[in-house]
């Protein structure tokens, strides 16, 4: 009999859980996907590395998912609370009938139980199918063989989802039992009519408010942009992020606040606009709305550019980390020999009893060393070093030269780098006795020493002071790397003694595989000594103790590309999966709340539609008081992200910074579809709320 | 005189063939321009059904309904609309203002769904305001009224379209003593200074008396029609009385 009333109460009230329902599916499937990444990849033919990155990833999924539950739970509980409250009256005349709490409950129960097996049962489904298409968009991203592609199921993520949201929906029973036994009768049966208060807001207070709002905000926007070196390298902790982070909540909340009655007053002087047709109706509505939902409407927002950050710079390193590798890896394998001591590096081949030559061909070398250079304290001290526009003061003789400053730069000969130039397709430099110049591409360094060099900066070597060349850095690096993470080499003529004033140096070798059939092999012969330290008196273990020790580091573009995919890879699931949980739970409670909204106003509609206005400009009325509410939160997000990727981009700069331009189709694509499918969805629901139901 | 609403042979049934309920069985009458009307009915005799089919919010199963010649029984879609919006007003028991707008808000929405212009809106307002002396109420909410200023504001937005016809289903019924005499009085105002055609349904006696004729129905059907001619309210008011006596325990009620 209870099952009974269970199953039709959910059959009746479908409109009201079509919001929840949806929710909880996407939900479901939303987190079988991300978890069963796992199995996606097991079919892959990948390499040794790409296979420990998956596993990283698998682990981080795991992790991240328990945080996603939080969120996912905490949304469930939000929404089942606010479907029992609307049905109320229902519970209401049960009790009055005699229906014991208990009993309630265990109807209530029921029908959690219910929706969540359905839930979890079109939920897996969906994310099922979804996942075969995963698994091509992983095969992409590793370029791993697709021929052998077979249907995918993960039992482990199955068995995972069923687990946490066996826990959620375990949590919202007790949470309803709680929430019913606590009812009092004569609230379930009194409709809970609010009897809203509202006021136009004084004008004069709204608008101090909104400018003090506005001028928190530009300052905020700030010191997260231009304002950030200044912000963050005084000696600060990253804890001063706080500071910005802290005003911006802030004035979200103010702007809502204030612009809801602005925005009002503004229209409302443009009578042929306000009286006609519903609009006054419309404008109201939705001033109404967002009075009593500022502080709602301000965590939507700020979750939403969240959201759009998290994804925009996932996209965004994504892309530029796969776009880079062609770019900057012109060679197969690369051989580093650094420290303080010198070995050559056939010469440690030779010792494991290989020859280096038998490996690679077309081995180019180049030699770097690490000098002390005096500076001028005002060119990289603290406060100059954190502002791209650095002013560099001069001392009394001309000189840029401080005697008490000096930090360590990394120094090329001209003739080396033009050798290398060539391969990595940077331009060559030709340089008289007293120049020098500088390959650097990490932006925000590049700034500074532009502006250094614009100045005329000197480099005082002993014996020999050097003007630059040029007024810039040339752009490039030459490693194999991939990022723009070269702060500064400089290069300088070949007259000039470098090692004899090196504190360390180190030796790069350039090349291909003599063999490329063997790549496999070669590439192990070639790692054996990767990652050792040496002296001459033998092998280290460790840095420790010894003196003149010299370490060896192997890199093949094959690696690199591995780590780079794993980490795009890495940093692309993770971004997807918060940012689009973060959506859905934004959008979600956006949904109900206009829902129930819609069904509060049900009698306005009918009213109106007594006094003669048509369905069609109802429906007007409708779309745009939902439309104005789901964008308004939506377009104060996006300015706040428009500066939020802005200081990713900051961040990320040695990962090639954050293309704002570039995230901006997939991140609308998802946006549109999540937040987009959300507003329809409400829409639909709330056109179907106020539809004239004849007797 | 020109015949503004008439009804000819209506009925609305309800419920399946097995138990059927005539609400209005076979009810024909006719109202005048100018007239003021008031349909007086125990709960369950129709009146309320016979007010929906009027205003085209209910069917009706067989008969026509003309208003000002139109037969509204005939009407579909955005011609109901335009109906509704053009030739009636409507007065309701519990007021049904918009709560999220001023009462000049209120008012103006008949108007400006009617595309009227801004200007016109205004002066209409202020004439009306001033027929139905809500002037000092006009920027104030519902929730700042009282009863009877949310019951005339509601009026001033019926008859601001200068509507044909306007219905008043139980006007007085939220309304203390008072505030009633004083709304039926202005009711009475309307009807005489702007020849407003008012088709009141009520169940108060007293409110009855404050119309040119009185319509008592019963099971559905009419059970009786008196007219105020000459008479003088009071002496009108003691006839209505005596006709609820015939009518039986029913409308006891209303006394």
């Amino acid at each position: 009999m209870f099952a009974k009333l269970a199953f039709k109460n959910i059959k009746r009230s479908i409109k009201d859980y079509a919001i929840y329902f949806f929710t909880l599916v996407l939900g479901v499937a939303i987190f079988y996907v991300f978890n069963s990444l796992e199995s996606q990849s097991v079919m892959l033919d990948v390499t040794d590395r790409v296979r420990d990155m998956l596993d990283l990833i698998n682990v981080l999924m795991g992790i991240v998912s328990v945080f996603v539950a939080c969120i996912l739970g905490a949304l469930i509980i939000y929404a089942s609370r606010f479907l029992i409250k609307r049905r109320s009256k229902e519970f209401g005349i049960y009790l009055t009938l005699g229906m014991s709490k208990r009993k309630i409950s265990l109807i209530l129960i029921l029908e959690t139980f219910l929706i969540g097996l359905l839930s979890l049962a079109v939920g897996l489904v969906l994310g099922v199918i979804a996942s075969q298409f995963t698994s091509v968009l992983v095969a992409n991203m590793f370029e791993a063989d697709l021929t052998n592609f077979q249907f995918v199921f993960s039992f482990p993520a199955m068995l995972q989802t069923i687990f946490y949201f066996g826990i959620i929906y375990l949590i919202v029973m007790i949470f309803n039992t709680i929430n019913i036994s606590r009812q009092k009768l004569i609230n379930l049966l009194s409709n809970s009519r609010r009897n809203e208060k509202i006021r136009n807001k004084n004008l004069w207070i709204c608008t101090i408010f909104f400018i003090i709002a506005a001028v928190v905000l530009g300052y905020a926007y700030y010191l997260v942009t231009d304002g950030l070196q200044n912000l963050v390298m005084e000696g600060n902790g990253p804890e001063v992020l706080l500071i910005p982070i802290t005003m911006g909540i802030v004035s979200t909340f103010l702007l809502f606040w204030s612009l809801s009655g602005i925005l009002l007053r503004i229209v409302m002087s443009f009578k042929k606009v306000y009286y006609n047709k519903l609009n006054s109706f419309i404008l109201r509505q939705f001033s109404s709305k967002i009075n009593t939902t500022v502080a709602s409407m301000s965590v939507i927002c700020l979750m939403l550019f969240v959201t759009i950050c998290v994804l925009g710079s996932a996209i965004s390193i994504n892309a530029s980390l796969s776009q880079d590798i062609a770019r900057s890896l012109p060679r197969d394998a690369m051989v580093e020999g650094m420290g303080e001591g010198y070995i050559d590096v056939k010469e440690i081949y030779r010792r494991e009893d290989l020859n280096l030559d038998d490996i690679l061909t077309d081995i180019a070398e180049y030699q770097i060393y690490r000098i002390e250079t005096p500076t001028d304290k005002q060119y990289f001290a603290s406060d100059a070093a954190i502002s791209p526009t650095v002013t560099i003061n001069q001392n009394e003789d001309g000189s840029f030269i401080s005697e008490e400053y000096s930090i360590s730069e990394r120094y090329i000969h001209a003739s080396d780098y033009n050798k290398i130039a060539e391969i990595f397709s940077l331009p060559t430099v030709e340089l008289a006795k007293d120049e020098y110049a500088i390959l650097a591409n990490y932006q925000q360094i590049v700034e500074i020493r532009n502006a250094a060099m614009k100045k005329g900066l000197l480099i005082n070597l002993p014996g020999n002071t050097l003007k630059p060349k040029y007024d810039q850095c040339i752009d490039g690096a030459i490693r194999l790397e991939v990022g723009n993470a070269n702060e500064g080499l400089i290069i300088v003529p070949d007259h000039i003694d470098l090692a004899k004033n090196a504190i360390s140096s180190r030796q790069v070798l350039l090349g291909n595989y003599k063999n490329p059939e063997q790549a496999d092999e070669l590439a192990k012969m070639l790692e054996q000594v990767g990652g050792r330290f040496f002296s001459d008196n033998g092998e280290q273990d460790g840095i420790s103790g010894a003196q003149d020790i010299y370490y060896y580091n192997v890199e093949t573009k094959q690696s690199i590309i591995d780590n780079n995919v794993g980490t795009s890879a890495l940093v692309t699931f993770v971004g997807l999966y918060l940012g689009v949980i973060f959506l859905i739970s934004s959008a979600a409670v956006l949904a109900l709340k206009e829902l129930s909204e819609s069904s509060d106003n049900r009698s306005k509609y009918t009213t109106l539609r007594k006094i003669g206005a048509s369905n069609s400009m109802l429906n007007r009325a409708l779309f745009w008081q939902i439309f104005i509410f789901f964008l308004f939160p939506l377009l104060i997000a996006i300015l706040h992200s428009i500066f939020g990727l802005m200081f990713c981009d900051f961040m990320l700069a040695t990962l090639g910074g954050v293309n704002i331009a570039a995230t901006i189709p997939t991140v609308s694509a998802i946006l549109l579809a999540i937040y987009g499918g959300y507003f329809l969805i409400t829409y639909f629901c709330s056109r179907n709320i106020i539809r004239e139901h004849r007797s | 005189m020109k015949t503004i609403l008439e009804l000819e042979k209506v009925e609305k049934y309800y419920g399946s063939r097995s138990s059927l309920t005539k609400a209005i069985d076979n009810i024909s009458f006719t109202v005048e321009e100018g007239e003021f009307v008031a349909i007086m009915g125990s709960s369950g005799s129709g009146k309320t059904t016979l007010l929906n089919v009027i205003s085209t919010i209910d069917r009706v199963t067989a008969g026509h309904i003309y208003v000002n010649g139109e037969d509204i029984t005939e009407l579909r879609g955005e011609e109901l609309n335009r109906f509704r919006r053009e030739e009636l007003g409507f007065i309701f028991q519990d007021f049904n203002l918009l709560d999220s707008l001023t009462a000049y808000e209120n008012i103006a929405l008949a108007l400006s769904i009617q595309n009227c212009d801004v200007h016109e809106i205004e002066d209409r307002i202020k004439t009306v305001a001033r027929e139905l002396n809500i002037q000092n109420v006009l920027e104030k909410f519902p929730y700042q009224m009282s009863g009877g200023q949310k019951q005339r504001v509601a009026s001033a937005r019926a008859i601001i379209t200068n509507p044909k016809l306007v219905l008043a289903d139980e006007p007085t019924g939220a309304l203390d003593s008072k505030s009633s005499r004083m709304l039926l009085e202005q009711f009475e105002s309307l009807n005489r200074n702007l020849k407003a055609t008012i088709l009141m349904v009520t169940h108060d006696a007293f409110a009855a008396s404050y119309a040119t004729r009185v319509i008592f129905i019963k099971d559905g059907k009419i059970f009786n029609e008196i007219r105020k001619g000459k008479d003088s309210r009071k002496k009108f008011f003691d006839e209505i009385i005596s006709v609820i006596t015939l009518l039986g325990g029913d409308l006891s009620d209303a006394l």
